[in-house]
Formats: C-alpha cells, sequence, structure tokens
C-alpha cells in the first residue's frame, strides 16, 4: 500500500473559474522523501490542503495510508503532520506552550515521542520560554516542525518549509528531514527551490495544477533531450540578445553567472556557433558543454507543454 | 474533557498576556459607566430664550422673571424686534423666542384673555419639544396665579381649579443615573460577549492557527467551547466590575437581587456569545468583523431601549426590537434594578433569552464549517 495515493484529483477555486488542479495523479511510497516542485501558484499548496483532509476535491480520490481524505478524515488528522507554508502557531505562546498545546490536542505528551524530536529541539530548548512570535525565521520553522512531529506522526506534509529560510538553515533543516525518513516516516515536502529537489528520493515536478513528471532526479535528468552549453563573456547582456537573435538557437536561458544554450542540431551546431560568438567580437568568450540541472530540465517540460 | 481543559488553559494565557484586551476589560465598564451616566442626561437644563417684549408692562416683567427663576432657562436677549431675535436664533445663540405682544397687561386685565407667542429652534426636536412645553407650563402657572389675585373676594363661591399631584413610582427623584447605570452594564456584557468573542476567533483564522486545529482530532464542540467559556467568564467579570462602579460612584444597588441579576447575564451572555460566535463564521478577517460587530452594536444600542423607549417606536420599529436580545436585557435588568422584580417576574423574558442563545449559537455551528468544500 503506498502511503499516499492521489487520483485524478480536480480541484477549482471561485465557482470553478480557475482551476488549482487539473487531473493530478501520484503514488507516494512508504518511508519515501517526496518532493512537489514548481513555482508560486503550481497548486502545491491546495494538493497539500486537500490531502491534510481541509478541502474537497471537485473530482478525483485521494487516500492516504488507504484511508480516504473525504469519508475517513478522522482518522488522517491523527496520523498525519502538518506543516503548513505560513507560520500557524500561537505567536502568543512560548515554545513550550505551543509543543505542550499540540501534543495535548492529539492526546499525546511530549515525553511519549521526545525520541522524534529530540534532535530538533535540543536546537530551540535554550529559548523553550520565549514566545514564538519573538522567533527568528530558522527558530519557528524548527518549532513548527516539532509541532508537526509531537504525535508521531506516519505521513509528515511539508508545505514550503524554507521559503524564507535562511541557506545554513535550509540545509540544517534538510539534514533533519533526512533523519526523520531514517526512521521511517513518510515526508512530502513542497519547495521552490529546485537545488532542494536533489534531496528527495523522487521529485514531481508540478506546474499550472498539472504534473509534469514524475521521477528520480536522476531519472528526469537522463530524459533531458538535448546537448547543453554554458556560455559565458564580459557582456552579458549582449551574449543573450546575439544568442537569442541566431538562427540555429533552441533555447537559451541565463543561468547563474553562464548561458544556458541548447542547438537545434545539437552537437552538430556548436563549431559554427562559437564561431559566430567569437565574430561578434565577445571578450572572454567560455563556451563548453555541461550537464543539465533539474531546473533546466523544468524548464524544457514546461516549453513542451 | 482534557482537551477543553487544555483548550481553556491556552485561552487564558493569551488573554492575561494581552495586556490592551485586559486593560479594555477591566477599564471600559469603569469609564464607561462613569462618562455616559452624568453625560447622557435627559434633563434639559440652560435652555436659552430670548424675549421680545413689545409691552413693557409689569405683567411681561413678572412672566420673564418667572420663567428665569425655574432655573431651566436662561435669558440671552431682552429686545424689542422678533426680526433680530429671529438671526439670534439662526446663529444658535438662542433657542426659543418668548413674544409678549403690545397690549398684553391691558388686554389680560381687560377682556380677561390673551395671547403669546412661542417660537422654538427645532433643529434639535428634543430641546425644541421640552423647552417649550416647559414654557407653556411656566405660562399656565403664570396665568393661574394671576387669575387668583384678581379672585380674592370669590364672587361665586370657591372657583373651581384642577391641581395635578403627581408622583414617580420606583424613581421617586427622578434620577437619571438609576435609569441610565443599568441599561449601559446591559450593553457592556453585550461589548464583551459578541465583540471580544468574534475577534478572537477571527484572529485564529487570521494567523492560520484555526487550520492547525483543524487538520487536529480536536472536535467542533470542543472548539467552540474552549472559545465561549472564556469570554463567558470575562462578562461575567465586566457586569461584576459594572456592580460595583454602580455601588461606589452611584450608590445604585439592585431593589431586587443580584442572583437574578447573576442568572439572566449568564443566560444573555450565551446568546451574545452566539452573536459573536456567528459573526465570527461570516468574517475572515479583524477588520470585517469589527465592521460587522460595530453594525450590530449600532442597531442593538439604538433600537434596543437604552436611549429612547421602545414603547415610543413606530410598530415595525418595535417589531424589529422584538428580535433584539439586548433591548430584553436592558429591561430585564433595568427592572431588577429599579423596580426589585423577582426572577419569577421576569420568566417570559427569561424564555425568550434562552431562546435566543438556541437560535444564535445553532445558527454558528450550522454556519461553521470544520471543512470546506
Amino acid at each position: 500500500m503506498p502511503a499516499i495515493s492521489v487520483n485524478n484529483i480536480i480541484k477549482t477555486y471561485d465557482k470553478g473559474n480557475i482551476l488549482a488542479l487539473d487531473k493530478v495523479s501520484f503514488d507516494v511510497q512508504q518511508g519515501e522523501l517526496f518532493g512537489l516542485i514548481g513555482a508560486d501558484g503550481a497548486g502545491k499548496t491546495t494538493l497539500f490542503r486537500l490531502l491534510t483532509t481541509l478541502l474537497l476535491p471537485d473530482s478525483g480520490t485521494a487516500q492516504v495510508l488507504g484511508f480516504d481524505t473525504v469519508k475517513d478524515f478522522w482518522a488522517i488528522r491523527k496520523i498525519v503532520g502538518y506543516m503548513p507554508g505560513k507560520f500557524a502557531l500561537y505567536q502568543d505562546l512560548s515554545i513550550i506552550e505551543n509543543l505542550e498545546f499540540f501534543a495535548t490536542v492529539f492526546n499525546t505528551t511530549i515525553a511519549q515521542n521526545y525520541h522524534l524530536i529530540e534532535d530538533i529541539y535540543v536546537q530551540i530548548a535554550p529559548f523553550k520560554d520565549r514566545l514564538a512570535g519573538k522567533l527568528s525565521g530558522g527558530m519557528k520553522q524548527k518549532l513548527a516542525l516539532c509541532c508537526a512531529l509531537i504525535h508521531e506522526p506516519k505521513v509528515l506534509l511539508l508545505d514550503e518549509p524554507t521559503t524564507g529560510v535562511d541557506p545554513v538553515s535550509r540545509k540544517e533543516f534538510w539534514d533533519m528531514l533526512d533523519r526523520l525518513r531514517a526512521r521511517g516516516i513518510t515526508i512530502v515536502v513542497s519547495t521552490p527551490y529546485m537545488d532542494e529537489a536533489l534531496r528527495c528520493d523522487r521529485i514531481a515536478l508540478i506546474q499550472k495544477g498539472r504534473i509534469l513528471d514524475i521521477d528520480t532526479v536522476e531519472g528526469i535528468l537522463a530524459k533531458y533531450p538535448k546537448r547543453l552549453y554554458a556560455v559565458r563573456s564580459e557582456n552579458m547582456f549582449r551574449l543573450l540578445s546575439d544568442l537569442r537573435q541566431y538562427s540555429q538557437t533552441d533555447t537559451c536561458f541565463a543561468f547563474g553567472e553562464y548561458l544556458h544554450l541548447s542547438l537545434k542540431n545539437g552537437e552538430a551546431d556548436a563549431p559554427a556557433t562559437e564561431a559566430y560568438l567569437q565574430s561578434r567580437q565577445h571578450a572572454q568568450l567560455s563556451f563548453k558543454p555541461v550537464a543539465p540541472t533539474i531546473e533546466d530540465a523544468f524548464i524544457e517540460l514546461m516549453q513542451a507543454q | 474533557m482534557h482537551n477543553l481543559f487544555i483548550l481553556l488553559q491556552k485561552e487564558f494565557r493569551q488573554i492575561f498576556r494581552n495586556p490592551t484586551i485586559l486593560r479594555l476589560i477591566l477599564m471600559m465598564p469603569i469609564i464607561q459607566l462613569i462618562l455616559i451616566p452624568f453625560a447622557a442626561d435627559y434633563e434639559i437644563k440652560n435652555i436659552s430664550f430670548s424675549v421680545v417684549d413689545l409691552d413693557h408692562s409689569d405683567y411681561a416683567r413678572r412672566l420673564v422673571e418667572k420663567m428665569t427663576a425655574t432655573g431651566y432657562f436662561r435669558l440671552v436677549e431682552y429686545g424689542t424686534s422678533y426680526a433680530q431675535s429671529l438671526n439670534t436664533i439662526g446663529n444658535s445663540q438662542t433657542d426659543i423666542i418668548l413674544t409678549i405682544p403690545a397690549g398684553f397687561e391691558r388686554d389680560l386685565v381687560r377682556e380677561q384673555q390673551t395671547t403669546i407667542h412661542l417660537a422654538a429652534d427645532a433643529v434639535n426636536g428634543v430641546r425644541a419639544g421640552l423647552g417649550t412645553a416647559y414654557a407653556a407650563q411656566i405660562i399656565a402657572d403664570f396665568n393661574a396665579n394671576i387669575r387668583s389675585e384678581w379672585l380674592t373676594v370669590p364672587q361665586y363661591g370657591q372657583m373651581p381649579r384642577i391641581e395635578v399631584v403627581s408622583s414617580s413610582w420606583y424613581n421617586p427623584y427622578f434620577d437619571y443615573h438609576l435609569f441610565m447605570v443599568p441599561g449601559i452594564l446591559a450593553i457592556l456584557v453585550t461589548m464583551v460577549g459578541s465583540f471580544m468573542a468574534a475577534l478572537n476567533i477571527v484572529a485564529e483564522k487570521e494567523a492560520g492557527t484555526i487550520e492547525q486545529l483543524n487538520v487536529s482530532p480536536l472536535k467542533k464542540h470542543e472548539f467552540i467551547l474552549g472559545k465561549l467559556i472564556p469570554f463567558w467568564v470575562l462578562g461575567l467579570i465586566s457586569i461584576t466590575i459594572g456592580n460595583i462602579v454602580a455601588y461606589t460612584v452611584f450608590g445604585i444597588v439592585p431593589i431586587g437581587s443580584y442572583w437574578t441579576i447573576y442568572i439572566f447575564s449568564a443566560i444573555y451572555l450565551l446568546s451574545v456569545l452566539g452573536i459573536g460566535l456567528l459573526i465570527s463564521t461570516f468574517a475572515d478577517t479583524q477588520q470585517q468583523a469589527t465592521l460587522f460587530s460595530f453594525f450590530f452594536m449600532m442597531v442593538f444600542i439604538l433600537m434596543g431601549g437604552l436611549y429612547t423607549p421602545i414603547e415610543s417606536m413606530p410598530t415595525w420599529a418595535q417589531w424589529i426590537a422584538s428580535f433584539n436580545p439586548p433591548a430584553y436585557f436592558i429591561k430585564v435588568i433595568r427592572a431588577v434594578f429599579i423596580k426589585g422584580s423577582t426572577f419569577t417576574d421576569l420568566l417570559p423574558d427569561f424564555y425568550k433569552m434562552i431562546g435566543f442563545a438556541l437560535v444564535f449559537n445553532s445558527l454558528a455551528i450550522l454556519n461553521y464549517r470544520k471543512r470546506s468544500a
């Protein structure tokens, strides 16, 4: 039995005028760390709210550990830990009060499940009497994760847990997720950061309410059909406009300090392209093949739609 | 049960941690009770009046003296031109013009009758109405005095006179504080109950914490009770503070029993909490909740008989007022304070309040969807 099974879910808002999810289907295996990767407005939060029984789908079904999100919602609420994208704990209660409160609401105690949150909790324990509203972004996330974990959920749903968190805390956060997965907890995490996809077992690329592809990161990259070149020169702006005008250019996007370029005839066009750029007198030109990243794959899939 | 306990513990912690709310709950009854009864006094005093005296007789002077001597009227102008006095009214410097015609004394003596003219600035209708009524009373009194002066030697035996003696029951000295203080007490309880409960629940919506509770196994009734009980307690506290202020500042104690007041307050609070809960199910933001509550409060106060008696409203307004919970509570609390009504006297109102509590809370629960579609 998969931990989560989503079948042909359609969800609209505003009396059917806004399509949030369009026939979404996927399975998440037990013990998997599954990533939902997509831009803002892709439908990630809607998917979480359906899985946490906060929303009803227009059509289609979803199960969490075999429990239907519509019929068996009481059962799901006991086994799911949910951390919404927006910090939603009591700002006027302290760390320990929030934790105690959510433990009690789920009919458990901190002591009973302390082993689950220990790693995370020790980091915020020195501030346990500080009001949640006065915590830094990273500490808030840790507290929210503790509260989501305190009832020993079988499935953990994390909606953009690292948005607005500094890079060091982000890395720490993913290390914590790794340890939780090692304990056998199924984790679904959404993120707009492509680099975080690398830390997931499998990812679903989602765009405008549709799933573009579901696979391991390696699998998605292996399917990438084009030869990709990283190009840079002294004047990146002129380089971009030159390449976009060039007849053999297929796609060209800015990517960090390089442009990622694919050509219509792949490798066959490469020497001619390099010569073209030299003829355009680009100083310090660098032109080399590069392995595609998950972002390239995402853009490619989006273009294919 | 344990869940409810932890919810209440959390709620009280949050309330006691919020100094603004606490101050509001403690200070609002005190300030309102001290301020409003002193300010909202129906007794109209210091009505300014102008006299247009075209007679300059002894009687005319006596009439004017009699008016100023009552203490209700303040003479601002004594002239001979009506047009000029109209100007004074236009400048809002005077409320009433009393015109004494030429030949006032002569006509009164010779023909035993004369007319005088009263003109009032009716922009403020209450002031104009009461002012002319007072003036008419004084003039009638003046008239009676003069007649009895002439009739020192009765010609046809004793002249028949009807003397009206009135006595005010329950409030013999016409003390407006006795009337206003219980009414304001009722409004206070309404505010704490509906306003604060609504804002509190909507604040959880805004913060998203309600969603965290919605994904938990917490039951609907536990959540609602967890919200109602704290504000029910706060409402009873604020009515207690109100009672203390009524006693210490105004020396007002209910003629009836405090028990009756508390039993009614307890039931009434349930119905206003139901209104608060209902508002919170409609509103998504605290701003909306505030506007909703404000609208309700206006209707509650203005159609609740606090200032203007419901009995003198048009029939359709009385009909609306009969669905206005504060109207019953204001009536009950005044009856207990001023008349000393007992619980059994007020039984019909008690049933109506229970009815309101049931209706509003059921509507709120029906409308409070733990899961949105």
